[in-house]
């Protein structure tokens, strides 16, 4: 750094006050260029959120917020409903979360206090390789692998414990045809896993070894120590891990596109093709015409899970305020 | 941070219509943009030409939509569309509106021990499959079209275009051409409300997803299946005959459309008269405008299309693509020095 700056190279005192003059300068600049930067994720922020009501907002006007409970997306008679796209979000999510949160937790708490140390490097790395997997290659192979075997095993063993129960049995009906909305929400928590595992590892690690100690020191066992001290001081991080993974689950477009069945209708059975937002956006925005109704539905679309990723932010933030307080 | 990550996404739509997506441009090279359909065979025939004037095609694959609004924009010298656009349109837009290669869609299944291009059916009975009124391989209605062919007891799974897509206004244009029913229930459009089925992405998902499931029907575009040898069927045509998806037969229909009354060269090509045309076949479209800002590109872009017609037929051959007749050529030739003007009000093209 000095050797680039002249200022600091000569000793005369005239320069000497220049020189500081320039550090002060330097100093504001670096000063507001930070607040540069912060700014602009602000600017970047309002400028989406404004370019996604602006989009959508002729949608609004013509459906009012029927929009967001009608069933109909109808490209042909420019009937545009946005329930089927939401149910389908929600419930792969739903499912994804429900798959994923137990497997995570354990397969956590075995690399914190079970595994032997050189297991935990290994399984640690695999778990974290497995994370930077891109989601496009869990589309594919969700596609071309884990649908076949969900239409031949999987989704028919289902049926036959299921079937006959009432209600639940429902869940399961229909023909197996591999995609859908419970292969989407499989995919989507094998996808999130390593993620929130990974995360919740390296909250467990965080756990300062001399409460643990003191724990076992006063003849707790590895399950008690693992309820009584480690969840609760990772508490607030454990919910902010797992609320990430719901946030990604939310959002995620080629892998659920791939295995989802994208159609456009809401049916009881987990094994009946859906949509998500996010699929719908990626299937029908290159073919939406200029000004069309269907791309201001899309961008209305976009709104709606841009909403719905806030909510689940502020909801993830107000669990952990009030956890703390209590 | 994925949350944003998701609105980002949506909103990149907005970024793609503001034209943010046009690429720099050298002197003599022109650029166009739209339907993904076509874009082998431009590909093809914009190496060549390269090879041959020094001049480059920057084309992008952006899907017919898109392709219209960046013409309306005039962000690209033209733009490509699988479905032609509508008259209004290109009237608000001052655009000149012409095919240049023909293509056709082609039913595709996965059912064992029937080989490809053995099962018949109709156009009714495939729209029926598709409204899930045929639900069933061994459908009286379907036995009936192929006695001799052992069909099982096997529920039918229709697979569709879940994006919006040329190929899926084609297959719906059709299935409206033929089936009442249809047409009141569903209509035509790239994408529509499919009332049976699933849906899966591009053409290579659809097979994929017809190769998954034992029972699935599909359509694809015939360059698609012929490359994967996909097993496909025969289908009846206006004549009551049933045909087998060949170049011939393509060819048939594409000679077969009225091109004298068709306004936009938007000539059907869909379920034409003739004992050998197949039913399914249609145009892919340019989009110029007639007022171009930039006189020397656009000239630049009917040179280059005019080179295709005179050269290219071969290499669209080789990509399993129907040439346009050679009178339909010299039609679109006639519509350029009419309708392209300069500022000066000038012919462009002469």
């Amino acid at each position: 750094m000095t050797a680039t700056s002249p200022n600091f190279d000569v000793s005369t005192s005239s320069s000497a006050s220049s020189a500081l003059t320039s550090k002060h300068l330097k100093d504001k600049l670096f000063h507001w260029g930070l607040y540069g930067a912060a700014a602009f994720v602000l600017v970047l922020l309002g400028a989406i959120i404004v370019l996604l009501f602006k989009g959508g907002f002729p949608a609004l006007q013509a459906f009012g917020l029927g929009f967001f409970v009608s069933a109909e997306w109808n490209p042909v008679t420019e009937q545009y409903g946005a329930a089927v796209m939401l149910y389908g979000t929600l419930v792969t999510s739903v499912i994804a979360m429900l798959l994923a949160f137990p497997a995570s937790l354990g397969i956590a708490l075995f690399l914190t206090e079970v595994a032997p140390v050189p297991m935990r490097r290994t399984i640690g790395t695999a778990v974290q390789l497995l994370a930077a997997v891109p989601s496009i290659i869990f589309g594919m192979w969700g596609f071309f692998i884990v649908s076949p075997l969900m239409a031949t095993w999987v989704q028919p063993v289902l049926q036959a414990i299921f079937g006959p129960i009432p209600l639940i049995g429902e869940l399961f009906s229909g023909a197996p045809a591999g995609t859908g909305i419970l292969t989407a929400g499989l995919i989507l928590a094998l996808m999130i896993m390593p993620f929130i595992t990974a995360m919740f590892v390296e909250i467990f690690n965080s756990v300062p070894p001399v409460l643990k100690e003191a724990a076992y020191g006063i003849g707790a066992t590895t399950t008690e120590v693992f309820k009584a001290v480690t969840v609760p001081y990772g508490r607030t991080a454990l919910v902010g891990a797992v609320m990430l993974g719901l946030g990604r689950a939310l959002g995620e477009t080629m892998a659920v596109t791939f295995v989802i069945g994208n159609a456009n209708r809401i049916k009881a059975s987990l094994y009946a093709p859906g949509a998500s937002i996010a699929s719908t956006i990626a299937n029908e925005f290159p073919e939406a015409g200029p000004g069309s109704m269907k791309l201001h539905a899309l961008l209305e679309l976009g709104l709606a899970l841009f909403v719905i990723s806030f909510v689940v932010l502020a909801l993830a933030r107000w669990l952990v305020r009030t956890r703390i307080e209590g | 941070m994925t949350n944003t990550a998701a609105a980002m996404r949506a909103s990149l739509a907005a970024v793609a219509l503001m034209g943010i997506f046009t690429a720099p441009v050298l002197a003599g090279d022109f650029t166009g943009a739209g339907a993904s359909f076509p874009a082998p065979v431009y590909a093809a025939w914009g190496a060549d030409y390269k090879a041959a004037t020094g001049n480059g095609l920057n084309y992008q694959a952006i899907g017919s939509g898109g392709g219209q609004t960046q013409i309306l924009n005039r962000t690209v010298d033209f733009g490509a569309s699988d479905a032609p656009m509508a008259p209004e349109k290109l009237d608000s837009g001052k655009l000149l509106q012409f095919p240049t290669v023909v293509g056709s869609v082609v039913v595709i299944v996965n059912l064992d021990g029937v080989k490809a291009d053995e099962l018949k059916l109709t156009g009714p009975v495939v729209a029926d499959m598709y409204l899930g009124k045929i639900a069933k391989w061994n459908d009286p209605v379907i036995a009936k079209l192929n006695p001799g062919v052992k069909l099982p007891d096997l529920a039918i799974l229709p697979v569709y275009r879940s994006d919006g897509s040329g190929t899926t206004y084609v297959f719906t244009t059709y299935l409206s051409a033929v089936s009442a029913d249809w047409k009141g229930k569903v209509g035509a459009a790239t994408s529509v409300k499919w009332e049976a089925g699933n849906g899966a992405k591009g053409n290579d998902g659809v097979a994929g997803a017809v190769k998954n499931a034992k029972g699935a029907v599909g359509y694809v575009e015939y360059v698609y299946a012929s490359a994967n040898s996909l097993t496909t069927t025969q289908l009846q045509n206006k004549a009551g005959k049933f045909v087998t998806p060949t170049v011939p037969a393509f060819q048939a229909a594409a000679a077969a459309a009225d091109w004298d009354a068709a306004k936009n060269f938007d000539a059907s090509m869909i379920d034409t008269k003739g004992d050998t045309a197949w039913p399914i076949v249609s145009a892919t479209f340019i989009e110029l405008p007639k007022d171009p800002k930039d006189a020397a590109a656009s000239l630049e872009v009917m040179k280059f299309f005019d080179w295709a017609y005179k050269n290219g037929d071969a290499t669209a051959e080789k990509l399993h693509y129907i040439a346009l007749p050679a009178a339909v050529k010299d039609r679109v030739r006639k519509a350029w020095a009419a309708e392209v003007k300069d500022a000066s009000g000038a012919a462009i093209w002469k």
